[in-house]
């Protein structure tokens, strides 16, 4: 009996103790498909972007990148296009974002801002294909109340892409923003108010220091977005000269060369960009504020 | 700006000009659409010549519509039933169990939505091509759940914890056992929750571009990339034509986008979901 008690419990109890239990394993299954169909193919990925075609030194693909002004324009490319793009969306999306939280029908204004996300990038490039286009409405408009004499080029080209990829993202970009913003205890203000701080000295040091975080948040979600643009660089753009974005560089790579190598390559040097820009965003967020967010609630 | 009212009601006014401008051009772009769908012929006027229905009969035929509508509802189906089970159970889990190596499971299941789908779909595509599966609907499910799981996961887990781990405890003690409670208390509990999160992954699996585009063939395309297609052609089909599909998939998306409303808050396709 003695030995009995000191031996230990079984392992079944062990690891219930742990939280390891039947009700545990049920996250089993999803862990197991993220493994196999996002962590696997990023790892056979990575060592197929390493071994090149023809068996040649493993960094080829990697040289063949970066020395070909065709390849690795692209992410000064994307990036011309991406950045700005997902900038312009967070600074709009301040002022909007805080006036509108005290709108009484805010429902209907977001629907109507849910909708370029519903119908998705493809049908965005399609109707501003057809809406900006030499004959097309925006354009007969602004000859017609006498703001340009001729018709503005606004497809096929770099103003193409960039009003496109907007109107995909600033919607995203905005109510990531007014989730952030209707969750700032609305009494801080009130207080800084009360206590003589005028508009934009409460913006500057009470609104700002309290949604940087949320904001570079919503820079990197939003930026995924904007960086990974492709149907719009190909069909707003112009793919083969200014919006020639690192996405058609690794289509092309994949289905037109048939190089899955260097598709896999230019896939790795996309996500570590991305990760880069993502690192600077977020080390760069402390230096407006340190501390909670969302102020005193909670 | 307090002690200056003209300059604050200026202000207001603008950031209402310009919300204002936004919505115009959006409506215009999609109201565009619409009205090409419709027309005869339409050059250097502001409107059609005539109007008539014979794009859509013509886009049906050229396109092969019914195909890609099946392929479409199959594989939107498909992720979505498959996305509810792994994510419902693997919220639950999360939810309710504290274990050593949480915060990594947490981290596993977020990343596939903080890079873009590019970057694995590639990968992932050239694997699926050597499985056999490449350009099967088999391989445009699977690759359309990576971000689909995490997902629902990441809806659901706010939604379980609200649940009282007392009335899980009560229907144990009454003998219920794990598939009866799931079954019979969780799920109905549950019912808005996941009925919401499947809501939006049905809305942002039609929308799913880019994984569809890399994973399919020509017998597994949706509606969305086969849109792609005939607008990167265009040229070859009349626009009108075209137009007719985009409308089409617009009617399939906005759809389940009202039916969608009637259970979620609009802000929630993009944030996560509010306890309270």
């Amino acid at each position: 009996m003695q030995m009995m008690i000191e031996d230990k419990p079984p392992l079944r109890l062990r690891l219930a103790a742990m939280g390891f239990d039947s009700v545990t394993l049920l996250a089993l299954p999803a862990v197991l498909f993220v493994l196999a169909l996002f962590v696997y193919p990023f790892i056979y990925g990575l060592i197929l972007s390493v071994e090149p075609k023809d068996g040649a030194v493993w960094y080829t693909n990697y040289q063949a990148f970066f020395s070909d002004p065709f390849l690795y324009g692209t992410i000064g490319k994307t990036l011309r296009l991406a950045a700005p793009v997902t900038a312009l969306c967070v600074v709009i999306s301040i002022p909007i974002a805080l006036r509108v939280r005290w709108m009484r029908h805010q429902r209907l204004l977001t629907t109507i801002l849910v909708l370029p996300i519903t119908l998705g990038t493809v049908l965005i490039a399609e109707g501003l294909l057809n809406y900006m286009g030499p004959q097309g409405w925006l354009n007969r408009t602004l000859i017609t109340i006498g703001l340009i004499s001729g018709p503005l080029q606004l497809v096929h080209n770099y103003w193409g892409a960039f009003l496109g990829l907007f109107i995909s993202i600033f919607p995203f970009t905005f109510l990531l923003t007014l989730s952030y913003v209707t969750g700032i205890e609305p009494a801080l203000e009130q207080a800084a108010s009360t206590l003589g701080a005028r508009p934009w000295a409460r913006f500057r040091h009470i609104l700002l220091p309290l949604l940087a975080q949320g904001l570079a948040v919503n820079f990197c979600l939003s930026f995924v977005q904007a960086f990974s643009v492709f149907p719009t660089a190909v069909l707003l753009g112009a793919p083969a000269g200014s919006t020639r974005v690192i996405s058609i560089a690794a289509y092309t790579a994949a289905y037109e060369a048939y190089d899955y190598s260097l598709a896999s390559t230019i896939a790795m040097i996309m996500a570590a960009v991305q990760l880069v820009v993502v690192a600077i965003i977020l080390s760069s967020r402390g230096l407006l504020y340190r501390g909670p967010m969302g102020g005193a609630k909670g | 700006m307090d002690r200056n009212p003209l300059a604050l009601r200026l202000w207001t006014t603008s950031i209402w000009v310009l919300v204002g401008f936004f919505i115009v051009n959006l409506l215009a772009m999609i109201a565009s659409v619409v009205v090409n769908s419709f027309g005869t012929r339409w050059f250097n006027t502001w409107l059609p010549a005539g109007f008539t229905t014979k794009w859509y009969a013509s886009a049906w035929l050229e396109f092969q519509l019914d195909d890609i509508l099946i392929v479409t509802f199959q594989v939107v189906g498909a992720v979505v039933l498959l996305s509810g089970l792994l994510g419902v159970l693997g919220a639950y889990a999360l939810a309710r169990r504290e274990f050593p190596g949480k915060r990594l499971v947490m981290l596993l299941i977020l990343l596939p939505l903080l890079v873009p789908p590019i970057t694995f779909g590639i990968p992932l595509a050239t694997l699926l091509y050597q499985l056999g599966l490449g350009s099967s609907i088999a391989g445009v499910i699977l690759a359309n759940l990576v971000p689909t799981v995490p997902f629902v996961i990441l809806v659901m887990i706010p939604f379980i914890e609200q649940i009282d781990p007392r009335v899980e405890a009560a229907a144990r003690v009454f003998g219920a056992s794990p598939r009866q409670l799931f079954v019979h208390v969780l799920v109905p509990m549950l019912a808005p929750g996941i009925l919401a999160a499947l809501l939006m992954v049905l809305v942002r699996t039609i929308a799913m571009f880019e994984l569809t585009f890399f994973t399919a063939g020509p017998s597994s395309q949706t509606l969305v990339v086969a849109l792609y297609y005939a607008v990167y052609a265009a040229g070859v089909r009349a626009g009108q034509s075209i137009d007719a599909m985009a409308v089409i998939y617009m009617a399939t998306t906005l759809i389940w986008l009202l039916i969608a409303l009637r259970f979620v808050n609009p802000t929630q396709l993009v944030t996560r979901v509010k306890k309270s």
